[in-house]
């Protein structure tokens, strides 16, 4: 009987593991649909980036509000994680707070939780209001309505209930460790929960010893419910964001990538050498030429894809982007919201398909993104510019943009004059090459 | 001036089997259109001045790609792109200078990949170096004091991390330099990049360069300063949009330069 406990713990954990393992699976091989993309060089620049930016929040405290509040909760989440080991190796071993042995140090460690249990508490409430009450721009967006706005609560208020189940284990033990109950060694420092504890001071030793193991096991429970969570949610970024800073683009953000079949084709046309009439090589299986640019998710590149699972919907990149400034429809965020909706509309389909793709009759272009709000972008940068985990919208709505000149013709009829005339005489307007120098003869 | 200055080309360099220090790379707004070919002069009366040996391509400059390239259409792009290359490595360039962030952006990071490796650097780099070289003096002059205003063009600033060289020219010309609320990185876009200069707005509450024009008015400048005769255009436009055309100018910062010298 007495092993009953653990043996219920071997379950969850295991079961949580089993789960977490599935969904890391299923996320990547969404990611892996996407294309090709060369991110594994210059190795100790990346590595770099990834110390600066994701470990070192760099860019997040661009906004020194959210800046600093998510610190205190990234900070918190990490350290508060040390803790979660000692929880996991007593459900294991049935034992009860098996670091305690260290004595001084254990007592800084629990002391310090507790500090920062209590600052991430304060700050998911101030991240709560700021979301739901103060009507900050970037939280009211359109694409935010329903599902995102709930999830985001979700977030909050797991946090909470986290965080104040942890308190209540601490009260409860630190009053049975004051009532020298037995198999609760007194240790640890307890700032925070000393605060509770007077709630319990009435109670009996076994009424305080279900509510110290009613918390401890809601609490490492709504951990593994929470892990396990994450797949369905933008918070994903909390094991993202590393990889997706690591692989982000360390080139000049201006740099927009050249398409290599592209470059064959035009260096054949230009090669004076080159036999327009050739038979084409591998004759006799007729290459399908790759299509160019992007129409769906599967389309995209691997890092884009990667991205579009770790935005957290915070929406630094829209509130920037001069056409949302201004009243049009992009919205950088959505951009990257259509595409990780999309692509997991193509993973359930390979799902329910036994792996092989069913045409739905749906893509990413149209059905998701239109496009008014690809042919809105200014390319300026900014939502690049503004996200804190190296994500890149832009590249996406280039890529789609490509898709719709080269495969579709369906620039707007401007671009489209624009375009002739660079074809025709050099120029986007319909000025004669060779009077290129008349400024000149006009007189400096 | 009297005197007038002859804008050498390269063939013409190359006929007298000379080379320039670099070539300046005028780009299609600073060919043919009205009010950038002014900032297009007033670097030209610079690099006299300074005595820089330079030179143009002429007609054998074509568009870099650009707006192509950012309206999706890469074929005519990497065409422009080719042929232009050809064109430069024919004449062994090593050194460009423009003064459009848009062509300096392509030139610089995008031809590369495709057999054009320049030094490329904006006018305000240029001009800069030429400063610090000593071949050029700036200071004070017609806008010393003023209250002035510098929007950085996004292909300059963001896209190539290159926010001060500007800034440094004005503060040789002594003015009072204000900032907008979004300046640098976070500067906000004049509406004329990713081609949208030819093509009209999708429908919004607003024009981004009305956006961004009153925000440069809420600085209260006598002139804003731009680097990029699109952020130029835009800009103008805007200040004329708001009726302040008699009491601000948008000035290139080589064209304030050339200005405070009386050139």
């Amino acid at each position: 009987m007495e092993f009953i406990p653990q043996i219920l713990f071997l379950i969850a954990l295991t079961a949580a593991v089993l789960f977490f393992v599935k969904n890391v699976k299923r996320l990547r091989r969404n990611i892996l649909l996407g294309k090709d993309v060369d991110r594994k060089d210059k190795k100790d620049i990346r590595f770099k980036k990834m110390m600066r930016v994701a470990l070192g929040q760099s860019k997040m405290v661009k906004r020194p509000i959210a800046g600093i509040l998510h610190i205190i909760v990234y900070v918190g989440f990490v350290i508060i994680n040390i803790e979660v080991l000692e929880i996991i190796i007593d459900g294991i071993a049935g034992t009860h707070r098996v670091f305690s042995f260290l004595g001084p140090v254990y007592s800084f460690l629990i002391g310090s939780f507790e500090i920062l249990a209590f600052l991430v508490l304060v700050s998911v409430i101030v991240f709560w209001i700021r979301r739901n009450m103060l009507n900050i721009k970037r939280f009211l967006s359109k694409e935010l309505k329903g599902w995102p706005k709930n999830d985001a609560n979700y977030i909050l208020y797991f946090e909470v209930v986290l965080m104040l189940l942890f308190l209540t284990m601490n009260a409860a033990d630190y009053q049975l460790q004051q009532n020298a109950y037995e198999g609760y060694v007194e240790a640890g420092a307890y700032p925070i929960s000393s605060f509770i504890v007077p709630l319990f001071e009435n109670m009996s030793n076994a009424s305080l010893v279900i509510l110290e193991r009613s918390a401890w096991w809601a609490h490492i429970l709504g951990i593994f419910i929470f892990l396990n969570y994450l797949y369905y949610s933008k918070h994903l970024h909390i094991l993202l964001a590393f990889p997706n800073v690591y692989f982000s683009n360390i080139e000049n953000q201006g740099k927009f990538k050249n398409l290599e079949s592209v470059t064959n084709e035009v260096k054949l046309m230009m090669d004076p050498n080159a036999d327009p009439f050739a038979e084409p090589e591998n004759e006799g299986e007729e290459e399908v030429p790759e299509k160019f640019g992007a129409s769906d998710a599967t389309d995209l590149n691997w890092f884009q894809l990667l991205s579009a699972y770790t935005c957290t919907e915070c929406g630094r990149c829209t509130s920037e982007c001069p056409a949302n400034q201004t009243g049009k429809k992009l919205s950088p965020r959505k951009i990257m919201m259509d595409t990780r909706d999309r692509l997991e509309e193509i993973g359930d389909n390979l799902n329910k398909n036994k792996g092989e793709f069913k045409d739905d009759g749906k893509q990413l272009l149209d059905d998701y993104i239109s496009r008014e709000e690809l042919w809105a972008c200014t390319t300026c940068n900014a939502c690049v510019e503004a996200c804190p985990i190296g994500i890149d919208p832009l590249s996406i709505i280039m890529d789609m943009r490509q898709y719709l000149v080269m495969e579709q013709s369906a620039a707007p009829a401007e671009l489209n004059n624009a375009m002739t005339n660079i074809e025709n005489n050099a120029a986007p307007w319909p000025y004669n090459q060779q009077d290129r120098l008349k400024w000149a003869e006009e007189g400096v | 001036m009297s005197e007038q200055i002859k804008v050498p080309t390269m063939a013409q360099y190359m006929a007298e089997g000379k080379k320039p220090e670099v070539l300046f790379w005028v780009g299609c707004a600073g060919s043919f259109d009205d009010r950038a070919k002014k900032i297009t002069k007033a670097f030209v009366k610079l690099l006299h001045k300074a005595g820089v040996d330079f030179a143009v391509l002429g007609t054998e400059e074509s568009c870099t790609g650009d707006p192509a390239k950012r309206a999706g259409n890469e074929f005519l792009f990497q065409m422009q792109a080719m042929t232009n290359i050809e064109v430069m490595n024919a004449y062994e360039i090593k050194k460009v200078v423009t003064t459009c962030p848009h062509c300096f952006n392509t030139i610089k990071n995008e031809y590369p990949e495709l057999g054009g490796n320049y030094q490329v650097m904006h006018h305000t780099q240029f001009l800069k170096s030429l400063l610090n070289e000593g071949r050029l003096k700036v200071e004070g002059g017609k806008y010393k004091g003023k209250r002035i205003t510098f929007h950085d063009p996004c292909y300059l600033g963001r896209a190539n991390g290159e926010y001060e060289a500007p800034r440094d020219l004005l503060r040789k010309l002594e003015v009072e330099l204000i900032e907008m609320k979004s300046c640098k990185s976070k500067g906000l876009c004049c509406g004329a990049g990713g081609a949208q200069m030819f093509k009209d707005a999708e429908k919004g509450d607003k024009e981004v360069n009305i956006h961004r024009t009153e925000q440069a008015l809420e600085t209260k400048p006598e002139v804003v300063a731009a680097g990029c005769p699109f952020c130029n255009t835009m800009m103008s436009d805007g200040v004329k949009n708001k009726e302040k055309e008699d009491t601000i100018e948008v000035l290139d910062v080589a064209e304030m330069i050339a200005n405070a010298e009386e050139l």
